[in-house]
């Protein structure tokens, strides 16, 4: 419930189609909150990084929910794969398998019925803000 | 998209915004195949106005079908398989021929069958596609197959499952045919 994550949805030519970070309500000290701003940019970094191994690994099993990918450092990446090949990437510090899973298939779900709308184009960036709400509210319920 | 009972009066309701309708499948979410099929009428003669030739129409009308095909996949493995995907390509087929095809129109594919000629050549056939039950062709365009549609579809759970395909031959009325090509990716 606490863990910080970043969540990223990555559409099928490797770009990110939602982006979001999740982590504790409040940031009292001056001096976290700058050590936090320093490793923004990685987070999309290291998630471009584990695409390679989701890569590898979604055409030899048939489950939508792959665990654990990569590792960086103290981070682990996980990932689940959409039947389109749509890829939802989680960066996060603690590992929580049943949370991770449980949030991964109701955004899943946010997905198609956003997909289900036939002006969103595909590969196209979500930008609804009641799609971030939801999901936001997820991320509080499972993370 | 089905071929059963209308809906009933909910039409003039309120909907609720789409990312709080639900997804599982229920008297609600079916359309009677009148609508549909006047549905289809104006995008054919839409398309009609606005494509050159044959050819390009059998385009427009093969895009209309991607467009549908890659949310009826996402929408169709949720509702069925939740957490499996298919991986490989006979597979992939199989779903196509039963499970899409009977989510959509109602009835199982006629056949399924591998092309003698070509290696990576597969055929769905499908003897009375109920979409294009209605539609009359003048002869001048005989050679333009209104399959193109249910074509595009199939395309697109192809290309959604990481099959890269390329439509062969419609055969008015009946066969809709592909040469699939995977990209090496089963063993």
């Amino acid at each position: 419930m606490s863990s910080n994550s970043y969540f990223v949805i990555v559409g099928t030519r490797d770009n990110p189609l939602y982006e979001a970070e999740f982590g504790p309500a409040s940031r009292g000290d001056g001096g976290g909150h700058q050590k936090k701003d320093e490793h923004k940019h990685l987070n999309q970094f290291i998630v471009h990084a584990a695409l390679d191994v989701v890569d590898d690994l979604m055409w030899g099993t048939n489950a939508m929910y792959l665990k654990v990918v990569d590792k960086f450092n103290e981070w682990f990446i996980s990932a689940y794969v959409t039947a389109s090949g749509t890829r939802f990437m989680l960066l996060h510090d603690a590992p929580n398998q049943d949370g991770i899973r449980n949030f991964f298939q109701d955004t899943h779900e946010l997905y198609i019925k956003t997909l289900l709308n036939p002006f969103t184009e595909t590969n196209a960036t979500l930008t609804s803000p009641t799609l971030d709400t939801k999901i936001r509210a997820l991320a509080r319920k499972w993370l | 998209m089905s071929q059963q009972a209308t809906r009933s009066s909910s039409s003039h309701a309120k909907r609720p915004p789409i990312l709080e309708r639900n997804l599982a499948k229920g008297r609600s979410n079916e359309v009677s195949l009148s609508a549909l099929a006047f549905l289809f009428c104006e995008m054919l003669s839409y398309a009609t106005k606005k494509s050159s030739g044959i050819q390009d129409m059998e385009k427009k009308l093969s895009d209309f079908g991607y467009r549908v095909g890659l949310r009826t996949l996402e929408l169709i493995i949720f509702r069925d398989r939740p957490g499996r995907r298919d991986t490989r390509l006979l597979n992939v087929l199989t779903f196509i021929h039963s499970t899409v095809w009977k989510t959509l129109f109602g009835k199982p594919a006629d056949a399924l069958e591998k092309g003698t000629d070509n290696e990576d050549e597969y055929m769905i056939s499908d003897n009375e596609p109920n979409v294009t039950k209605f539609i009359a062709v003048p002869k001048e365009m005989s050679q333009l197959s209104c399959g193109a549609f249910i074509g595009g579809i199939v395309e697109a759970v192809l290309d959604g499952s990481g099959f890269v395909s390329a439509p062969s031959d419609f055969t008015p009325r009946t066969k809709v045919s592909y040469n699939v090509y995977d990209l090496g990716r089963q063993s």
